[in-house]
């Protein structure tokens, strides 16, 4: 197994300029999150951690996680959850529509120095969509990881995203699927509590473990605290950022964390250098 | 001749480390239950003369609210502990524990056991850190429940 104490920086991002994509379906997954699938004009590889700046004219822009599988290039997945104005516009699209689209940007998750061991990914709310493109691609390779576990919380029932693919993830690919939600009435049987509450419960190896975490940043930050404790390395937990990313291509310093800038240098990061600046409030 | 519970008590992670002595002084309080679906382990303001090592099976912590019917705190899963009512005056349930799947645990008569603390400090300090650790993991659980993390979006 390859260390993973580092992620290679990639070059630094140019500025595009937007193109329109044609959006092909409009889901709808819980009452204020819906996935576009958007037909890229010309052929779109991206790796699974990375985003697209959507924008609606007049209206503004907005990163968004590609949260499609990376193997499909002729649909590119955005889900998004309305927010603001501009996911509001961007969730209010329908088929035959257009959005602006720049990109794609960012780190993306290290999958290939995870093989060999097991992988953990834990998940808060908007947080599953980011993690999906690498959960497709770990399944797609199967056999070159150990045991792989998703723990994903949600606000509430009707909150949980994916669902049918959480079912099929647990079922088909022998992935190890918990599920919680904040609150409940009696009509959810599954767990009631907070994420982090998942991981002593989860079977995986800690020292040849990789964790990737995505989440409000309160959610991550008890979450790697439950990580360190099961004992995963620190070198081996990998987070997903947000900030208040604007130009996406390392101009205009609104997401800058420290030394980092977000849009540049994450938004996949290794907990390790990150920590000292993770406490650090967003202006 | 009865089964003692004492190698199932020792395999529990919650009295990981305890010494054998004092596994043997706790298995002398125990006994199997068993709580079909549906079914309560405690009622909110009875009486918590014990507590519950779940070794299998869901059970819900609920507070009943006039006008919207019970409310899930929190479940608790295999090798969770449920109460710690038993040990603090007045010794009275908090919520109500509902089996939400059959539930297999082991309870604990927590006389016998306040009985057996008060005769051997050395074991009620050591169950005593043991249940502070559980109940500062419950009060961290709550407070990020109480932030509503993923409800207080904000964005673009």
């Amino acid at each position: 197994m390859r260390t993973a104490a580092d992620t290679v920086r990639p070059a630094p991002p140019s500025w595009i300029q937007p193109r329109q994509w044609r959006v092909a379906a409009a889901d709808r997954e819980s009452a204020d999150v819906v996935t576009l699938a958007l037909t890229p004009p010309e052929p779109f590889r991206f790796q699974p951690g990375q985003f697209n700046m959507l924008s609606v004219p007049g209206i503004g822009e907005v990163p968004i996680s590609i949260s499609g599988d990376p193997a499909v290039t002729g649909r590119v997945l955005h889900t998004i959850r309305d927010v603001g104005p501009v996911t509001r516009a961007l969730c209010a699209l329908g088929p035959g529509q257009h959005a602006g689209v720049r990109g794609p940007y960012g780190t993306s998750w290290p999958l290939a120095a995870a093989e060999g061991g097991d992988l953990v990914i834990v998940a808060g709310g908007i947080g599953l969509p980011p993690l999906r493109p690498a959960l497709y691609q770990a399944i797609g390779r199967r056999d070159r990881f150990g045991r792989i576990v998703l723990l994903y919380g949600a606000r509430t029932p009707a909150d949980l995203l994916f669902a049918r693919e959480l079912r099929s993830w647990r079922s088909r690919f022998g992935l190890d699927v918990q599920v919680t939600v904040d609150s409940a009435g009696r009509g959810w049987h599954g767990s009631v509590g907070v994420v982090p509450g998942l991981i002593p419960r989860a079977r995986f190896d800690p020292a040849a473990a990789t964790a990737f975490v995505v989440g409000p940043e309160v959610m991550m930050r008890f979450t790697v605290r439950g990580l360190l404790a099961a004992g995963v390395p620190d070198d081996r937990v990998y987070l997903s950022m947000e900030r208040n990313m604007q130009c996406a291509a390392a101009l205009c310093g609104h997401c800058q964390l420290g030394p980092f800038l977000v849009c540049r240098d994450g938004p996949v990061f290794c907990y390790r250098p990150l920590a000292r600046w993770l406490g650090i409030r967003e202006v | 001749m009865p089964q003692t519970l004492e190698p199932l008590l020792r395999s529990q992670p919650f009295f990981a480390g305890l010494a054998p002595g004092h596994v043997a002084l706790i298995a002398g309080c125990a006994a199997n239950v068993v709580f079909p679906a549906g079914t309560f382990l405690f009622r909110e303001g009875e009486p918590a003369e014990t507590f519950f090592l779940i070794r299998e099976g869901r059970v819900a912590l609920e507070i009943a609210a006039p006008g919207r019917g019970a409310l899930v705190v929190q479940t608790l899963g295999e090798g969770d502990v449920a109460g710690f009512s038993w040990l603090i005056e007045p010794h009275r349930w908090e919520f109500d524990g509902r089996a939400v799947r059959r539930v297999r645990a082991v309870q604990m008569d927590g006389t016998c056991l306040r009985g057996k603390c008060d005769t051997d400090p050395r074991l009620g300090y050591d169950l005593m850190r043991r249940f502070a650790a559980m109940a500062s993991n419950r009060l961290q659980s709550t407070r990020l429940q109480l932030l509503d993390v993923y409800g207080h979006a904000h964005g673009s």
